[in-house]
């Protein structure tokens, strides 16, 4: 006989490991992937490549340059290249998506130490400084080319005028606006979300906190809610990146508290600002407070002193 | 009153129907002088002596000890140095069996007077918690406060093993006479025998039997991990709170293993000490999962030959179950008191640790709600304060964190390393 194997217990382990979860998270984007191919055209399938393949490409280099090891295989540069490139208008230049994902990867995630080091969202901050970086090139949105019927307008629905004539709610539902190449089909990202949620890897708290609050606000501002929920990126935003693990905070009661906050936020942007979306900069600015909430929201343990009974 | 959660396993208790088999009697036992939580025993015999069957060989001075029954009879053939799996090091006693099991004249049934006779006898029994971890039941049945409920612990969490599960099938009788024996001479008011519900047969088998007793309840714990841990098992069974640096009976609660409460109604019967044990024989170079019943001392590889193991194949013995058992480094190692499963596996992936990615699964999965993550963080750079605002000491080591986390990360193991920052007073 061999020498026996001896290690300190537990002896099993669960199956879910960091590359399912990333392959988890990349099926629940599909259906909202090829519902923005429908609507935009097979140029959302080149962009998307053209950003995966960087990221990773940007991955792999960055880890070599720093000497630590390979990462490609759990897949999480893949997540941000989907991510990023749904956080894209359709009609963008190739090299600026290769800027987006060198932003992603480089900059936000591997600098700050990697998978689970990052305090910000990659893709959400490469969306933010092409925003800044290209304006013109990131609100150049076009008409959905597929749907038979007509479309209403290449702007979004968020920065059309009050008197325009606003797309219905069936059409904010089924995507059938102008807007990112992921983010308009509502329908395809809540199942996907759904998807995610059901498979227990994401907390269905933020989206929820965060869709909720914003409804709120926005009825009691007196908007419609339903038409700010469903417009703009708040679906992505909430079931993809308000529940990004590396930078939300780790608790049920932190998620909460940054669902809250980005709705409170994009509320704020979208009412009182003069940005028509605000989305990613909620988000963004959570990411930023995620270490304080995760301070304030530790677990009771159970037969601490003083505490009742542990939180699940 | 809503209970404690925990993980879902896989039970895989493959050995539920199979009716304990008394293993044949080897032709040399190995008795290490550590198998309790106690301290370590002294031989009391030497190379050369005879001994007998229920015969103390090994006993010391220290409350806080078991004394040592020979499980054969036969002659003593050597006083080695034995490294036990925890890594301590004490003496074994080897004996050659003559294959007589004369019994020895000291084996008969103790005469119980008052407490103080009991706690006695219960010492001489060599009786520890038969569950794993091996507490000294004399120590646990002498509590310096008044009990008012004993908890019996039949959770058998753990996947794969089903050897209280045979006990509660095999012996009900034994167990409710323990129970009544540990109620008089503790004058205690309130029984509950908590039994996890993947095991329907053993709930309905004893709400038949204490249907006309009030005393006993029959408490149906949820199916999951780990539902046997002490202060889980007293939470979700009584709902009292063991608090920080609190044992059970300062709450009023003793928590005893079922099999224990068993043998001790044999003991007072017949005065044999405890010299044997079940064990379940699982894992998936087993060919044939079996209960097994054996003597102290019987080395693992001769049980595991016998339960069609190909020892050349197995790369992994776990003494215990998979969650808290021990891996030991030695296939000649001896069963001892607290044996309760022996799983064997020809194969084992030591998977590489990659980065925390922030999952909080640690968190969820944890049954008293510690933050394996954060504690590993603080860890890293040694910040004993925060350890301890973190609250590691109470980590039971049950090792959910380590089986969830998605990065194969040894938090559990991180944990008990974090204990050791942390100075005592």
């Amino acid at each position: 006989m061999k020498k026996l194997i001896v290690s300190p217990s537990p002896h099993d382990e669960n199956y879910m490991k960091t590359s399912g979860i990333m392959l988890n998270v990349i099926i629940a984007l599909i259906p909202a992937l090829c519902i923005g191919c429908y609507i935009f055209g097979w140029r959302v399938i080149t962009l998307t490549a053209v950003c995966i393949s960087s990221c990773m490409i940007f991955e792999y280099l960055s880890r070599r340059l720093m000497k630590r090891s390979n990462t490609i295989t759990d897949l999480s540069a893949v997540v941000t290249g989907v991510l990023l490139a749904m956080n894209l208008p359709v009609t963008l230049p190739y090299w600026m998506a290769v800027i987006g994902c060198f932003v992603a990867i480089v900059i936000v995630k591997q600098l700050f130490g990697g998978l689970g080091q990052n305090f910000a969202n990659p893709a959400i901050t490469a969306r933010i400084v092409l925003m800044v970086s290209f304006p013109s090139a990131m609100t150049h949105w076009i008409k959905p080319v597929s749907y038979e019927y007509d479309a209403v307008s290449s702007a979004t629905p968020l920065a059309m005028g009050k008197d325009a004539e606003l797309p219905s709610y069936i059409d904010l539902l089924l995507g059938n606006v102008g807007g990112c190449l992921g983010e308009t089909c509502t329908l395809a990202l809540l199942a996907g979300g759904l998807y995610l949620a059901a498979r227990k890897i994401i907390s269905l708290a933020s989206p929820v906190a965060f869709i909720g609050s914003l409804a709120v606000l926005m009825a009691i501002a007196g908007e419609d809610p339903l038409y700010h929920i469903l417009a703009g990126g708040v679906f992505l935003g909430a079931f993809f990146m308000a529940t990004d693990y590396a930078t939300t905070p780790i608790t049920f009661k932190g998620k909460i508290i940054f669902g809250l906050g980005c709705g409170t936020i994009t509320f704020v942007i979208r009412h009182f600002g003069s940005y028509p979306e605000g989305v990613s900069f909620a988000i963004l600015l959570m990411n930023i407070l995620t270490p304080y909430i995760d301070q304030m929201t530790r677990t009771k343990v159970f037969g601490a002193k003083g505490a009742e009974k542990s939180e699940g | 009153m809503s209970k404690l959660n925990g993980l879902k396993l896989y039970h895989r208790k493959n050995t539920n129907n199979s009716i304990t088999e008394e293993f044949i009697l080897p032709a040399k036992v190995k008795i290490p002088m550590s198998m309790t939580m106690g301290t370590p025993c002294q031989p009391l015999v030497k190379v050369g002596d005879t001994v007998k069957v229920g015969q103390k060989i090994g006993d010391s001075e220290a409350p806080f000890s078991v004394p040592v029954h020979s499980s054969v009879s036969g002659t003593v053939t050597a006083l080695s140095d034995y490294i036990t799996a925890s890594g301590t090091v004490c003496k074994a006693v080897e004996i050659e069996t003559d294959g007589k099991q004369t019994v020895s004249e000291d084996v008969k049934p103790p005469v119980v007077t008052d407490r103080e006779s009991f706690v006695k006898a219960v010492r001489e029994s060599g009786a520890c918690g038969l569950g794993g971890a091996g507490f000294p039941t004399h120590i646990k049945l002498n509590p310096k406060t008044p009990v008012e409920i004993l908890v019996v612990n039949a959770a058998e969490c753990e996947p794969y093993i089903t050897a209280d599960y045979r006990e509660m099938i095999e012996n009900a009788e034994d167990i409710i006479g323990g129970i009544k024996l540990v109620q008089s001479q503790l004058g205690i008011k309130n029984i509950k025998l908590a039994i996890e519900a993947n095991k329907p047969e053993a709930i309905k088998n004893f709400k038949k039997i204490a249907e006309n007793d009030d005393s006993i309840d029959i408490v149906t714990l949820p199916s999951s991990y780990p539902q046997g841990a002490e202060k889980v098992i007293i939470y979700n069974s009584t709902g009292r709170i063991v608090r920080e640096g609190q044992i059970p009976s300062d709450i009023g609660v003793i928590v005893m293993n079922v099999s224990t409460v068993s043998f001790l109604y044999r003991y007072m019967q017949d005065g044999m000490p405890l010299i044997k044990r079940r064990m379940t024989i699982d894992g998936n170079a087993v060919a044939y999962p079996k209960n097994i019943r054996a003597v102290i001392g019987t080395s693992f590889r001769e049980i595991l030959e016998y339960c069609g193991t190909d020892m050349d194949s197995v790369k992994k013995i776990i003494a215990g179950g998979p969650m808290m058992g021990m891996s030991i480094p030695d296939a000649d190692m001896p069963v001892i008191k607290t044996s309760n499963a022996l799983l064997a596996f020809d194969r084992y992936d030591q998977k590489k640790t990659s980065a925390c990615i922030r999952c909080g699964r640690c968190i969820k999965v944890c049954p008293i709600g510690l933050m394996p993550a954060e504690i590993e963080k603080s860890f890293k750079i040694k910040n004993i304060d925060e350890l301890k605002e973190l609250k590691v000491m109470l980590c039971m080591n049950c090792g959910s964190c380590t089986y969830i986390c998605p990065a194969n990360r040894k938090l559990a193991e991180t944990n008990q390393l974090a204990k050791t920052l942390i100075p005592r007073n």
